[in-house]
């Protein structure tokens, strides 16, 4: 991907290092805590990874900065009490009491915008990170208790659109739309963004394929519908997890990306949008603000997910962790 | 020699996937762009554009979308993408992609191959030099160096660099008033505008390079075989790069084999916001100006190049790692 990420992924095949992966659309590559022991049920893993929050400081970090958006999000108003798109003001004001980041080239309160431009953002990193998650847990079922000519099919329809350049083609179909809002965004991300981690979780998938209590399950006479909730998708709660956290992340970029070229709804205030006017209105010499403060936006909201991702990386492979402490308790061994 | 067929079949797989893409995006979406097209530019459309157009979109020539896919496949085939209709009107779109290629190719070809070196690099002495300040501080820093949107650092850059300090161009590839040629003085100008560009690029690629190699090389070193050189008593940096660097580079190099082929379509923003006039800028010109036969035959480069180079990195895996021959 940029793609990338795409910009955007990118050589980002990470620790596994999969030989396909495009650079572009791969930054970081999520799923440690693999559940490899097989059968961990799910809500085991969930807590496991609370834990790991908590414990981690990076994966904390990443958290809190979630949680304040998410707040920011939801109640918008408490926090910012001008409406965004009112044209009241003088325009291009500086930092003031009353306008702590000044106003916009059309005499809009650039700090309402901010916070009411983050609803948008979320919804699209939730509906895309949820949307593409689903769609990536149809194939690894598929793949492990189906198999044969549907796990064959999806596969193929699977890798060839991981390697069809995302950012471009969300151009192109972006330009078609014209002026594409919360929802279209959400759907084109989702239609085209799934496969990355569809191929994760096809993998872990086809490892349980043969083990035994899945065919214990099976001997059972466990229904199909049984089996498959109870039995397989447990076992994959973490790359679950992973897969939400990078496909949020990825809708972040993309649709801020395209919100900027000028192809999302216009009347959608979002940070994408607002850069998009800034840079139309050359906010260069007039308002650096305008420009800076939606770009750090994105990047600690893209932060946030990228965080939390790396931290289970760490946990799952525990040799990625700093050692410093682990160093100094060797050298007070070795002093003895 | 098995997995290099099925290689080769899907790379043909995914190319005809994408030529139909290309053949069907501008069909399915809401509302005839053709017609549209012909709409907006009724009159001012040269009959040769006209004729570009029928060819594309096969529209007036009352053909089913069978025969029309057959003619496109044709056209693609015989590498005629048609002319121009709005920005360049009347040139051949083959023309002005041959134009914007160098450009690209320059620009983010170059950064590309510098960050993979760099990054490669860094996150080798990173790797080897646990317990520094490396380790404590860098991996959060370059996770979040790889979610910065480039346009965005892009943007920063031009704010910083180019209207408060005053000290680097930051529009177009060159100055307008230069003649193109190979003078020292055009030259010069041509690596000034490219600086801001690239640092761009290489701000938000590097820290995937270095993330990569820095996290495959701690689990090579893991590995009993550099614990055997250690024990042999060789020096550290023949461990480091002889040991374990050449075994924990795969990943890189694959990636590297396939970053390759988005160097082409893998910066329109970053042209965009630099109105560097490569493929990816040309793309957008080609998007806003509805130009759909420059656009269809844009997005079509962008695709074959990445196609040929994860063909080349697929290739290069089955070189380089001889459990991939085996396996599968």
């Amino acid at each position: 991907m940029a793609m990338l990420q795409a910009p955007e992924e990118p050589g980002g095949a990470g620790v596994t290092g999969e030989p396909g992966l495009p650079p572009a659309i791969a930054p970081i590559t999520a799923g440690g805590l693999l559940a490899s022991g097989g059968g961990i049920s799910g809500a085991r893993s969930l807590r496991r990874m609370a834990r790991a929050i908590t414990s981690n400081r990076k994966a904390s970090a990443g958290a809190l900065l979630l949680l304040l958006f998410i707040v920011i999000a939801a109640i918008p108003g408490v926090i910012a009490h001008d409406n965004p798109n009112a044209e009241v003001y003088p325009k291009l004001l500086g930092p003031s009491s009353s306008h702590w980041l000044g106003t916009t080239a059309l005499g809009q309160d650039m700090f309402s915008q901010v916070i009411y431009g983050t609803r948008p953002v979320l919804l699209i990193a939730f509906g895309v990170g949820l949307g593409a998650t689903i769609i990536a847990m149809l194939v690894g079922v598929a793949a492990a208790y189906l198999g044969g000519v549907y796990d064959g099919v999806l596969n193929v329809i699977t890798d060839v659109l991981l390697v069809i350049p995302l950012l471009p083609l969300l151009i192109i179909i972006g330009s078609y739309l014209k002026g594409a809002g919360t929802a279209v965004m959400i759907i084109v991300i989702t239609a085209t963004g799934w496969s990355y981690t569809a191929r994760q979780l096809r993998a872990q998938a086809l490892s349980l394929r043969s083990r035994d209590y899945l065919e214990a399950a099976r001997v059972r006479g466990e229904r199909r519908l049984y089996i498959i909730v109870v039995e397989i998708i447990p076992t994959m709660t973490s790359l679950l997890v992973a897969s939400f956290l990078t496909n949020a992340l990825y809708a972040v970029l993309f649709s801020s990306s395209l919100q900027f070229l000028g192809l999302g709804d216009p009347n959608v205030t979002s940070w994408g949008t607002m850069l998009y006017w800034a840079e139309q209105a050359e906010a260069f010499q007039v308002a650096p603000l305008w420009i800076i403060v939606p770009g750090l936006c994105i990047v600690a909201l893209g932060a946030a997910f990228a965080l939390i991702n790396y931290a289970f990386d760490e946990i799952g492979n525990p040799a990625l962790r700093p050692v410093r402490s682990m160093r100094r308790s060797a050298r007070v061994q070795r002093s003895r | 020699m098995r997995y290099v067929l099925r290689r080769l079949g899907f790379f043909v797989l995914t190319l005809w996937v994408a030529l139909t893409l290309n053949f069907l995006l501008p069909r399915m979406m809401p509302g005839n762009p053709a017609l549209a097209v012909i709409g907006t530019y009724k009159g001012g459309v040269s009959p040769q554009a006209l004729k570009a157009l029928e060819a594309q979109f096969g529209f007036t020539t009352h053909q089913g979308l069978i025969s029309q896919y057959v003619s496109y496949l044709g056209n693609v085939a015989r590498l005629n993408f048609g002319i121009s209709l709005t920005t360049q009107p009347g040139t051949s779109v083959a023309h002005i992609v041959l134009d914007a290629i160098p450009w690209t190719l320059g620009l983010v070809g170059i950064t590309t191959i510098l960050a993979f070196i760099l990054g490669t690099l860094i996150g080798i002495i990173g790797a080897w030099r646990r317990g520094g300040l490396f380790d404590s501080i860098m991996p959060p820093i370059l996770v979040i160096m790889t979610v910065i949107p480039f346009f965005w650092l892009g943007l920063i850059l031009i704010l910083v660099f180019g209207v408060k300090l005053k000290l680097l161009p930051y529009f177009f590839t060159y100055t307008y008033t230069l003649t193109p040629g190979f003078t020292p003085a055009f030259i010069g100008n041509v690596l000034e505008h490219a600086i801001l560009p690239a640092f761009t690029l290489l701000i938000t690629t590097i820290g995937t390079w270095i993330l990569t190699m820095r996290n495959t090389m701690i689990t090579t070193l893991a590995e009993d075989y550099v614990r055997m050189a250690r024990a042999k008593g060789l020096p550290g940096w023949r461990i480091m790069l002889d040991y374990a660097a050449r075994n924990a580079i795969l990943p890189n190099l694959t990636g590297f084999a396939m970053s390759l082929g988005f160097i082409v379509g893998g910066a329109v923003l970053i042209e965009e916001v630099f109105n560097y006039q490569g493929v990816g800028w040309l793309l957008l010109q080609a998007v806003f100006n509805d130009d759909y036969p420059l656009e269809q035959a844009l997005f079509l480069l962008i695709t074959v190049a990445v196609l040929v180079a994860i063909l080349i990195s697929d290739l290069l895996t089955a070189i380089l790692d001889p459990r991939t021959r085996g396996a599968s």
